[in-house]
């Protein structure tokens, strides 16, 4: 066969397997139970594409919109009543991320998520969605307090990463990314996380390692944010658009690599032009993730959790 | 004094390219060494302490005891599932790295004996790619913990990494959740974990395995920080103390249990083993 053939198999490979994990899509099924087949076929051509460096780009753009709804945003709309939990008992609230428990399709569910700010005052307040170590030490508060009554737990994640000043290090910052991951490992209750912005690195996966982790269509999940690895790989932080191309942090690209178990569907424009039927999209989405896992006994979705995360990444030997 | 105007900007000249250090100058005092004298310190430099960085194969050499060591998954190699290219190929710079430090990746395990204690022994490389951690370390690290947990040995662990492998994207990232469900595992055993960090130890492998040892042990002077100085300066503005990140900043904020000079790691290590025995 020439190198040319040999390529074309290889592609058609790819592409059959890219076609055969989109049958199994959970959440391409919730999409089909509202009825709304023809934005079904779209996601699917969409995603089935190899997704182009320009639409990379626009996924990042979409994801930092300064008008994309924030946690608080889908609370107020997904949720019937909700109680806002403060404090990390030792001696903050970080009011980068807000945790809750509130009243879900008829149950009550435990909510953590960032929170950035809409306006230059809330943004400050709310240090940009940044994280100190206590915000995730609130957040294991509030898993841990859903652990003990059985709540099952939803978090949100929109963030560009752990905030990186002094006394965040002086606090533990990486200790307690690490603690986090560990605790939600060992919840027995069911977890379903979905990255609704950016999802930043290990201020992002602190608060994701779930039963189902979800993205939306338009968000990105990544290692580093794309100037963060423009500036050190290509020494330049201008070429953020070349280094998202490359490292792919786009849902398509993170479903396709099995680090993600669905794609939740964005109205037409993004999240930030139908608040209310995003948060729809958003809300029937969690609700299919949560009736999949929930039937299971504690013991065994604790395993079936650490299996999956330990399955992740692709090697040679 | 206004009579004297300083005009030294206008006639400095270019700026003088930064010299590369000989990697056997100590950086502290500039004291110079032949390598069998850095080799019997284990290279500290007997003049001022200062601890050089050591490769994964002689911090081997150094804890465990002779002959011992029995590395494991030694075949196992980095894919590049993006098809990474920045300004050069993710499959050259492995390749490179291979040639340069003899190993498969950033990490090597396997079963060892540390005064005369059983164990698994897991020691990073900083020299290959900057210790960053992709799948195939992820992988290595939690092979290592399950072996440590099928015969019942403590784990110990040795780090010295810049973090997350970048050229393996969202997939390096799950690295850490993947190490931390591994960790778990120890603890559910229970297998004791004993966590090294040496310079530097940062990011994504301090976010994840590093800080989850049952003991953390750290050598004087590394940088242990998940956000280093440099970027900390850049992104804040803030002034930085002058042991900012350091083990010593670590131990004054109770993040590590000790700082172990590395002449004592090998007696502290096996006094802890009998401990956990």
């Amino acid at each position: 066969m020439t190198a040319e053939g040999t390529e074309g198999a290889v592609e058609q490979l790819r592409l059959r397997a890219r076609l055969a994990r989109l049958r199994e899509l959970p959440l391409l099924r919730g999409v089909g139970v509202s009825g709304e087949m023809a934005r079904l076929q779209h996601q699917i051509d969409r995603i089935a594409e190899e997704p182009s460096a320009d639409d990379v780009w626009q996924a990042v753009e979409l994801a930092r919109h300064q008008d994309r709804p924030y946690t608080l945003d889908y609370v107020e709309r997904i949720f019937d009543d909700f109680i806002e939990l403060h404090g990390d008992r030792s001696f903050a609230d970080d009011a980068a991320l807000v945790t809750g428990i509130g009243r879900f399709a008829g149950q009550t569910v435990a909510l953590v998520g960032h929170q950035k700010g809409r306006d230059i005052r809330e943004r400050t307040h709310r240090n940009f969605g940044m994280t100190y170590p206590e915000g995730y030490r609130k957040a294991m508060r509030v898993m841990e307090l859903a652990d003990r009554h059985g709540f099952p737990v939803f978090t949100l994640v929109d963030t560009p990463g752990a905030y990186p000043g002094v006394v965040a290090e002086q606090h533990g910052q990486g200790g307690w990314i690490a603690r986090s991951q560990l605790l939600m490992l060992r919840l027995g209750i069911p977890t379903v996380s979905c990255i609704i912005g950016e999802g930043g690195s290990g201020g992002a996966v602190a608060i994701a390692v779930a039963d189902r982790v979800l993205m939306q269509e338009n968000s990105i999940y990544s290692v580093i944010s794309p100037e963060g690895c423009a500036a050190i790989l290509w020494r330049d932080a201008g070429e953020a658009k070349k280094a998202a191309a490359a490292f792919k942090p786009d849902a398509a690209h993170c479903l396709e690599l099995g680090v993600i178990d669905g794609v939740v569907p964005e109205p037409p424009g993004g999240a930030h032009e139908q608040p209310d039927e995003a948060a729809r999209l958003l809300g029937e989405a969690l609700g299919i993730a949560l009736n999949e896992v929930k039937g299971m006994d504690p013991t065994a979705r604790r395993r079936e959790r650490s299996e999956k995360f330990r399955r992740m990444g692709i090697f040679l030997e | 004094m206004a009579s004297r105007i300083d005009v030294s900007i206008e006639h400095r000249g270019p700026e003088p390219e930064p010299t590369e250090n000989h990697p056997n100058t100590c950086p502290s005092c500039n004291s110079h060494y032949r390598d069998e004298e850095l080799d019997a310190a284990l290279w500290v430099c007997p003049h001022c302490g200062h601890h050089f960085p050591v490769r994964a194969r002689r911090r081997v050499e150094q804890i465990a005891d002779r002959g011992t060591f029995e590395e494991k998954d030694t075949e196992l190699r980095s894919a590049d599932p993006l098809g990474f290219f920045d300004l050069r190929a993710y499959t050259e710079r492995i390749a490179e790295a291979e040639v340069a430090t003899g190993l498969g990746d950033a990490l090597i395990a396997g079963a060892a004996m540390i005064e005369r204690r059983p164990c698994e022994l897991a020691v990073m490389d900083f020299a290959f790619m900057g210790g960053s951690m992709g799948s195939a370390v992820g992988e290595k690290f939690v092979r290592a913990c399950e072996r440590a947990v099928d015969r019942n040995v403590p784990l110990v662990c040795v780090t010295a990494s810049g973090g997350a492998r970048m050229q393996e994207g969202i997939l390096s990232l799950m690295q850490l959740p993947k190490t931390v469900a591994a960790v778990d595992r120890l603890r559910e055993a229970p297998v004791a974990f004993v966590s090294v960090m040496t310079h530097p130890t940062t990011a994504g492998v301090l976010a994840s395995f590093a800080s989850l040892g049952d003991v953390i042990v750290a050598e004087p002077g590394a940088l242990l920080a998940f956000t280093g100085p440099r970027v900390v300066q850049q992104t804040t503005r803030e002034k930085l103390p002058e042991d900012f990140g350091l083990a010593e900043s670590n131990a004054r904020f109770g993040h590590v249990d000790a700082i172990v000079p590395r002449p004592e790691l090998r007696p502290y290590l096996g006094r802890l083993l009998a401990l956990f025995s």
